[in-house]
C-alpha cells in the first residue's frame, strides 16, 4: 500500500495530477447538476403560480 | 442531425439518453482508473507515466471541444438556429476546465520529467492560446446588453479562433518543441506499448462522454431558463395591463 501511495518516488508530481483532474472535472459536474436543478424548481413554481395551470 | 434540432424533441431525447450516457461515463471513468493504476510503470518515466491517462485525454477534450464549438457557432451565424447558439455557449466552460486540467497536469508531469513546469515551446504557447481563446469567447457572450448581439460577435470570434487548432495539432512538428510528437494518432499507428495504451483509450471514451454529458446537461439548463425568461416576461405584462401601465390613453 505504502508503495503504492509513493508512486515510485513521484507521489507528489502523480497525486496531484488526478486531485486536479477530480477537482475540475467534479466542480464541473456538480456545477451544471445543480444548476438543471434550480432551473427545474424556478420553472416548476413558476407553473404553479400561473392561472392556465402548468405547461 | 436536423430532426433533433428542435428544442421540445431535444429536451425530450437528451432527457432518454442520459441516465445511460451517465451510467457509461461512470462505468469507463472508474475502469480507466482501474487500468491506469494496474498499467506497469514505463521503463523510461516510471510512474510519471500515469499522469498521462489525465493529461492527453485532457488535451485531445481541449481541442475536441474548440472543434464542436467552432462547428456550432459557424452553424449559429448561418442558419441562426437557437440550439446550435446554446451547444456553442453551453461547450465552452468544459472546453476552458479541460484546457485548464491538460496545463496543469502538463505542468506537474514537466516538472519532474523535463526538469522544468513551463517553456515557452510552440505547443504549450498555442495551448495556453486556447484556453484564452475560451475565456475570450466567454466574455464576449455576456459583454453586449443585446444577447443576441454578444451570441454573434463571440460566434465570428471562435471560427477566426478555430486556425489555432491545426496550429495545436502540428505544432510539434512545424517547430522544434521540448514536447514530443504525438504517439497515439499518427501515420502508421500508435508506437506506445499496449499495456499503457488500453488505459489511455479508455480514459480517453469516458473523458469524451463525460463531455457529452456535461453539456446535454448544461444545455437542458439552458433551454430551462430560457423558457422561465419568457414566463417572467407574460408575468410582467399581465401585472402592467393589470395596473393600467400598459395602456397609457387611458390615463386621462
Amino acid at each position: 500500500m505504502m508503495e503504492f501511495l509513493a508512486m515510485g518516488g513521484y507521489a507528489l508530481y502523480v497525486w496531484p495530477a488526478y486531485g486536479a483532474a477530480l477537482l475540475v472535472l467534479g466542480s464541473l459536474t456538480v456545477n451544471a447538476v445543480l444548476r438543471y436543478r434550480s432551473a427545474e424548481r424556478e420553472l416548476a413554481s413558476l407553473n404553479a403560480r400561473r392561472p392556465g395551470g402548468a405547461r | 442531425m436536423h430532426r433533433f434540432a428542435n428544442p421540445a424533441r431535444f429536451m425530450r431525447v437528451s432527457g432518454t439518453v442520459l441516465p445511460w450516457l451517465a451510467a457509461l461515463t461512470a462505468l469507463m471513468l472508474v475502469a480507466g482508473l482501474v487500468l491506469g493504476f494496474r498499467a506497469p510503470p514505463d521503463y523510461q518515466q516510471g510512474d510519471t507515466v500515469r499522469i498521462m491517462f489525465i493529461h492527453v485525454p485532457a488535451a485531445w477534450m481541449a481541442v475536441f471541444g474548440y472543434s464542436s464549438l467552432a462547428l456550432a457557432s459557424a452553424a449559429a451565424l448561418i442558419w441562426r438556429h437557437p440550439l446550435a447558439e446554446i451547444a456553442a455557449q453551453q461547450s465552452a466552460p468544459l472546453g476552458a476546465g479541460f484546457t485548464a486540467l491538460c496545463l496543469i497536469t502538463g505542468s506537474l508531469w514537466g516538472a519532474p520529467m523535463w526538469g522544468t513546469w513551463w517553456v515557452w515551446d510552440a505547443r504549450l504557447t498555442s495551448v495556453l492560446v486556447l484556453f484564452f481563446l475560451y475565456l475570450g469567447y466567454i466574455a464576449l457572450v455576456h459583454a453586449f446588453d443585446d444577447p443576441s448581439r454578444g451570441s454573434r460577435a463571440a460566434s465570428v470570434l471562435a471560427l477566426v479562433g478555430s486556425v489555432n487548432v491545426p496550429i495545436i495539432h502540428y505544432s510539434v512538428e512545424w517547430w522544434s518543441t521540448l514536447h514530443q510528437p504525438a504517439s497515439v494518432m499518427r501515420l502508421g499507428g500508435p508506437t506506445i506499448d499496449r499495456s499503457i495504451l488500453l488505459p489511455l483509450l479508455v480514459m480517453a471514451l469516458a473523458f469524451t462522454l463525460l463531455f457529452i454529458v456535461l453539456l446535454l446537461i448544461r444545455m437542458r439548463a439552458a433551454l430551462l431558463e430560457r423558457k422561465i425568461r419568457a414566463l417572467r416576461l407574460l408575468e410582467a405584462e399581465a401585472a402592467g395591463t393589470e395596473y393600467g401601465f400598459a395602456a397609457p390613453e387611458v390615463s386621462a
